[in-house]
């Protein structure tokens, strides 16, 4: 087993949102912002990573026939772990990710990744899988937050861009619901195309989870 | 062994194993939770209130404001800030229910001269990039210095003095509505809220 390969396919072949489009609510609805993205990505990637070792350690103590639940505790529990461990100690993060976290456990992407990599592989695959699922998950939800933010606030990251042009008026659908549906056709749509331009027909593995 | 059993066994061996965890966690941070919310309480009294060298947080009077919705009684704490031992402003929380997106919870300060002397946003839901705004200071800094007498308190486009953001009238009209509504219940009840002036320290 090749560890880079095991890594670098989260980011780009097996990309949790683009490619696997897993994960779509914290997706549609915290990308109204690059920070906001970035944050929800960063936040998922640690429980992702810890869950995922968990889960490998007790792979073999876990009977297949009441696996779903089993996985569904850990997860959730480390969720609120890392909940109460944020609020007690880094009272700032908590206060800039809080309503993100509880939404954690509802990402189907964390499921699917113990219930597809990390109860069949060991510790050290599952760690490197979750660290490339998480941050190509990241990644993904920064690029759909940035392009909102870009067009619906004339910012990105909090820097104004677009809106130092004085003919610039904000798109206010783009930072609403609807501009998280708009966005992420438009980027899969041209994922898709530059795929098929460059015939690269990557098979996609793994998509059976919600 | 029956497999149904050793299968229900070993969750709930899982479960209660989760469950020993979340209450180890929850019993080592529940201190300095409350603290961390604490010290937040203090870092917006004293960004709303202008001059203080006591604890305000310390130094309350807490009086019913009425009943809510199912008939229990709400309360509204009043926090005194002083300087020397005299007073030099009162803050208190106001919940503005009519936002866009659930309530909006603001902390208000007041100056002897019932003038408001800051209000911060402690906690909201409305929509990122629009009714959020409220939270900068280009919208809050607009309350310094009103009070009941001296100003209109309606937004602009209800023929007020308050800008409005934006796209957005609803959560800055929910904001001026709440804090007018918290001066109105300040007004009424000033000699509860101000008595025992000199005492403590």
């Amino acid at each position: 087993m090749n560890l880079g390969k095991e890594f670098l396919k989260g980011l780009w072949q097996e990309n949790p949102v683009f490619k696997l489009v897993l994960g779509m609510c914290p997706t549609l609805a915290v990308t109204t912002s690059a920070e906001n993205g970035l944050g929800m990505g960063l936040a998922t990637t640690f429980v992702l990573v810890c869950a995922n070792i968990t889960i490998a350690l007790l792979r073999k103590l876990i009977p297949g026939g009441v696996r779903i639940p089993a996985f569904i505790v850990v997860i959730a529990s480390f969720v609120t772990v890392v909940q109460m461990l944020m609020e007690a100690y880094a009272y700032d993060l908590f206060k800039a990710l809080g309503i993100f976290i509880p939404l954690i456990v509802v990402n189907c992407l964390i499921l699917g990744r113990a219930e597809a990599f990390a109860s069949k592989n060991g510790i050290f695959a599952s760690l490197i899988d979750g660290l490339g699922m998480g941050l190509g998950f990241a990644l993904s939800l920064t690029v759909i937050g940035a392009v909102r933010e870009l067009f619906g606030s004339g910012a990105v990251f909090g820097m104004p861009l677009l809106s130092l042009f004085p003919a610039y008026k904000p798109v206010i659908l783009m930072i609403l619901p609807p501009g998280a549906f708009i966005t992420l056709g438009f980027l899969l749509a041209g994922i898709n195309r530059l795929e098929a331009r460059t015939g690269a027909s990557g098979e996609n593995k793994g998509g059976h989870c919600c | 062994m029956n497999t149904t059993l050793r299968l229900a066994i070993v969750l709930t061996l899982i479960t209660a194993l989760a469950g020993l965890i979340l209450s180890v966690v929850e019993s080592v941070t529940r201190a300095p939770i409350a603290e961390q919310r604490r010290l937040e309480t203090v870092r917006a009294l004293k960004a709303v209130l202008p001059d203080l060298d006591n604890a305000p947080d310390a130094d309350t009077v807490v009086l019913p404001v009425g009943t809510d919705k199912k008939g229990r009684p709400v309360e509204r704490t009043f926090y005194r800030g002083r300087k020397g031992g005299r007073l030099t402003g009162i803050a208190f929380k106001v919940i503005a229910p009519e936002g866009y997106s659930g309530n909006i919870e603001i902390m208000v300060g007041v100056t002897p001269e019932r003038l408001v002397s800051g209000i911060a946003i402690l906690s909201h839901a409305e929509t990122p990039g629009l009714g959020a705004k409220i939270i900068e200071p280009q919208f809050r800094d607009q309350f310094k210095g009103k009070g009941l007498d001296n100003a209109d308190w309606r937004v602009k486009k209800d023929g007020g003095q308050f800008d409005q953001i934006t796209g957005a009238t609803i959560s800055p009209r929910a904001v001026v509505k709440a804090v007018r509504q918290g001066l109105e219940f300040l007004r009424d009840h000033e000699s509860q809220v101000v008595a025992d002036r000199e005492v403590k320290q």
